[in-house]
């Protein structure tokens, strides 16, 4: 089947999502959609779903123009999706949430779920899945969970497939796996637009690469064309990917975690017997597929964490049983993973985010009054050496891009002394340009002498940034190894495999 | 991964209760009672020392917490459902042969007592559970009886026909969740707020039109027909059982219907597992071309037709007229069913029941005259929810999209 869309625009308010968009993608080819976070990729696959009705343009299946009103009506033509965010019910088995949608039933409307389970056998068989129909969706591991998602959209006999960044939230290794896929999909005859922002994937599978930046089409690039050359387009400027650092010059161990372990409310093990020590001027990056206790580790050395046990040292100090703020004033830099949730105060201006853990001390408190001149002046100075973008110091956090967000939160963390810098994913979800400036940033810290900790999910910001890199799986760390170690060793080291 | 010890230690620590019951057991002689007239046979009834029955009782409550010591810490399993079951049942009786001891313990009609208590709460917490498992937060169980047993009574009176009466009740329900389900569904306002409003309005409401209405002709307004028993032959001539629940009103034959009805749709059915998908991530029912919206109000308003009906017990299958406030909050110990039986019908009416005995046993104990304070009695059935919910039934998640407003981008 060959799908076309034709002079897509879509508006949200007076922003333009899409405009003006053409795609085509043929049966037997793997068409990927190349653009960063916020380009319209998402925006332009939920109309073509159905989920946004576009303001102007076509949708063509097969030369034909078709209308969806809604989700339902683009299955039926025979376009399936598998989404980012798994469109799956977590208490359901494997065949309801197969079935979803287009239950079959026997007599008396009752479920028929016997025979869906036969269908959910027969086409997991089909691709070598070997997924079980009984099994509950939210027991099992996240790559696996994308595979019913896939045959969910495989079920309903689709043609075209779209993968909306179907490899985020994989190891390297199921990811492979997926590419595998993709292409036995693609020798079957089905239309797959993969979407996503990583050059290495839509460099091993792609037939044919669209790049969109700022809602339009750029062009076409080829499979063939250089990393460097792909993210030019996509960022519209010439661009350098590799992490400019000097080899780091280690002092001595200033920061030394011993066999720390964690548990959370429901009394299971999250941390297990953490064991690591990082040097002054020194990056240590903590990889390995989200949720395997970074999130924990990270709350754990900042006083977030309810329930540890062992040793976290910072210049000889124990940081177990400080609170927040005893571990902020050691010098303590903390930029938490979610920024909008725990990074800043929406509802608060720039100034306001940027004294936010200061707020009660000189300069910008005496006695029990805000020294708002002093706050005013430092808030300018940090919107120039920061480079954020914005109206002026009084603009509400919530109105900036997510680049100047996290801007706000590492000009507040960088802006006092550090003994200590902990950034957790620092650069999800940001812009190209944003993402050097973050990088650069860290390694400046760095080469001032102090121990970071970064928390990284892409193997790629792993190896770049990180001096040497500690694996975590399952609460453990598998190993820590210099940076560069091949991917498909640390890809195994993120599956659980030591070395 | 280690299994939670909770409930083998939430049943060590109750065992002392049994042991304190057993250590004052009293040594007079209970005399259980069994009988009704309509039994083909007469089962004799039978006299047992309290004392006695508690040295048993405590006996299995030892032999129950260890078994589930066993599983728990041994075969490293969750402990089964029979075992703290029986261990509930030994506990009750226990409680019950001392409260009675010297006295006569009329079993069938405690039990029968006990079902009509418990209809309107079964009624209740279905409406909860079918307003709950498609995502939207019931609190106003309790307007929607209360709107039931008015308008039923009302339209009974007035056309002085039951079943129109009982029409009445549904379709008054049934508008009382859909006030619930415009404000949650298309106004987004917090569903708990709307809920608690919902319920102080009616009440207001039905206060009003009882004083200046209802009042003013009480032979028109406010004197319905009442339902007749109805006895099923042979079931109802069962012993004991056959007359609790086999010679009832039609409401109550309803309600079985009812509480098979909606565990057959909710879990055998096409329609149940998209109101569930909706109740759990209404985008991915979305996407699968789900009309989210359009179940959501379809499943709130089943529920409240059922509240309403439950309504009508109160004044068409028992008092036979309405009076201000007549459902007692009925529809929040509904509520409590329901989370007691973990939003499962089955369980949530088997929870009602429950609920329906100890309030029931507060007025058989009174009649007998004995010395334990009735507010004690009326306590323990909720003094038994929390530590039931904190401990028996282990961690207990409801629907993950309650209370949760669906917004379509």
């Amino acid at each position: 089947m060959k799908l076309e869309l034709r002079g897509i625009t879509k508006r949200f308010g007076a922003m333009t999502a899409n405009d003006n968009v053409n795609l085509v993608a043929q049966g037997g080819q793997i068409h990927c959609l190349l653009g960063e976070n916020g380009a319209g990729k998402s925006t332009l696959m939920n109309v073509l779903y159905g989920l946004y009705q576009a303001d102007g343009g076509d949708i063509l299946l097969d030369d034909r123009v078709v209308k969806f009103s809604g989700p339902g009506d683009a299955m039926a033509a025979g376009i399936g999706m598998v989404h980012q965010h798994f469109m799956l019910i977590p208490v359901f088995t494997v065949a309801e949430n197969v079935i979803l949608g287009h239950e079959p039933t026997k007599f008396g409307g009752l479920l028929d779920l016997e025979s869906a389970r036969a269908k959910v056998r027969e086409v997991s068989a089909r691709f070598g899945f070997e997924l079980d129909p009984d099994a509950i969706v939210g027991d099992l591991a996240v790559g696996v969970q994308q595979r019913v998602e896939i045959i969910k959209a495989l079920i309903g006999d689709a043609k075209v497939l779209v993968f909306d960044e179907p490899t985020a939230v994989l190891t390297p290794q199921e990811t492979d796996e997926l590419m595998q896929i993709m292409k036995q999909l693609r020798e079957q005859g089905t239309a797959i637009v993969f979407i996503t922002h990583k050059l290495r994937e839509v460099k091993e599978v792609a037939d044919k690469i669209t790049v969109i930046r700022l809602g339009k089409i750029v062009g076409e690039a080829d499979p063939s064309s250089s990393a460097n050359e792909l993210a030019s387009m996509m960022v519209g400027r010439a661009v350098d990917l590799d992490v400019e650092k000097a080899p780091a010059k280690p002092g001595s161990a200033t920061f030394k975690v011993a066999g720390l372990s964690a548990w959370n409310h429901a009394g299971t093990k999250v941390l297990d017997d953490i064991n690591l020590e990082i040097h002054q001027g020194e990056i240590l990056v903590i990889a390995g597929v989200q949720g395997n206790g970074q999130t924990e580790l990270t709350e754990a050395i900042i006083g977030m964490h309810g329930k540890t046990h062992g040793s976290i040292e910072l210049n000889g100090q124990q940081l177990i049983g400080k609170n927040v703020k005893q571990v902020l004033d050691l010098g303590v830099g903390f930029v938490p993973e979610d920024r909008t949730e725990d990074g800043l105060v929406a509802e608060f201006t720039i100034a306001e985010n940027l004294m936010l853990d200061r707020s009660d001390r000189k300069p910008f408190a005496k006695g029990i009054s805000l020294q708002l001149d002093v706050l005013k002046k430092f808030a300018e100075e940090k919107l120039k050496q920061f480079d954020i973008r914005a109206q002026g110091i009084s603009s509400k956090a919530s109105e900036l891009s997510g680049g100047n967000q996290q801007k706000v939160v590492l000009a507040r963390e960088l802006s006092r002394e550090l003994s200590l810098l902990v950034a957790s994913q620092p650069t999800r979800g940001l812009d190209v340009g944003s993402i050097e400036f973050v990088h650069e940033q860290i390694v400046a810290t760095r080469d001032r002498g102090v121990p970071v900790l970064i928390v990284a999910t892409e193997l790629d910001e792993a190896t770049q940034l990180g001096d040497r890199i500690a694996v975590m799986y399952r609460g453990k760390i598998v190993g820590i190894v210099p940076s560069d170690t091949p991917r498909s060793v640390l890809g195994q080291m993120m599956a659980g495999i030591s070395s | 991964m280690k299994q939670s010890k909770r409930t083998p230690l939430a049943l060590a620590i109750l065992s002392f209760v049994g042991l304190w019951l057993w250590l004052t057991a009293p040594t007079q002689v209970t005399t259980i009672q069994t009988t009704t007239d309509t039994d083909i046979f007469a089962l004799p009834s039978f006299g047992v020392a309290a004392s006695l029955i508690a040295a048993v009782a405590y006996a299995i409550l030892l032999v129950t917490t260890a078994v589930s010591a066993w599983w728990v810490i041994k075969l490293n399993h969750k402990t089964p459902r029979w075992v703290v079951l029986t261990f509930g049942i030994a506990l009750v009786l226990t409680i019950l042969v001392d409260l009675f001891a010297g006295k006569t313990m009329p079993i069938t009609s405690l039990l029968q007592g006990s079902l009509a208590l418990a209809v309107p709460l079964i009624f209740g917490s279905l409406a909860g559970v079918l307003s709950e498992r498609v995502g939207i937060v019931n609190i106003a169980i309790d307007s929607q009886l209360l709107a039931g047993a008015f308008v039923s009574a009302f339209v009974a009176s007035i056309s002085d026909n039951l079943y129109a009466g009982l029409l009445g009740a549904v379709i008054a329900g049934a508008l009382v969740s859909w006030v619930l389900a415009v404000f949650s569904i298309k106004y987004i306002v917090d569903q708990i707020i709307v809920g608690v409003v919902l319920n102080v309005l009616i009440v207001g409401l039905t206060n009003f039109l009882f004083s200046t209405l209802l009042v003013s002709d009480i032979a028109a307004f406010n004197q319905p027909p009442r339902f007749e028993k109805i006895l099923v032959p042979l079931l109802g001539q069962i012993p004991v059982i056959g007359p609790v629940l086999f010679n009832q009103t039609l409401i109550v034959y309803l309600m079985y219907l009812a509480v098979a009805g909606v565990f057959i749709a909710l879990f055998k059915t096409r329609w149940g597992l998209r109101v569930r998908a909706v109740g759990e991530y209404p985008k991915a029912a979305d996407t699968v071309g789900i009309k989210v919206f359009q179940t959501r109000y379809i499943s709130v308003m089943i529920g409240g037709a059922l509240a309403g009906l439950g309504g009508s017990f109160f004044t068409l299958g028992q008092v036979g007229a309405f009076g201000k406030e007549m459902t007692n909050g009925a529809g929040y110990i509904a509520l409590a069913a329901l989370i007691f039986g973990r939003w499962n019908p089955i369980y949530a009416a088997l929870a009602a029941l429950l609920f329906g005995f100890a309030q029931n046993l507060q007025y058989g104990l009174a009649i007998i005259g004995s010395d334990v304070p009735s507010e004690f009695l009326l306590m323990l059935p909720y003094a038994l929810t929390v530590v039931a919910v904190a401990g028996l039934v282990g961690k207990v998640t409801g629907p993950a999209a309650a209370g949760k407003a669906y917004i379509k981008s």
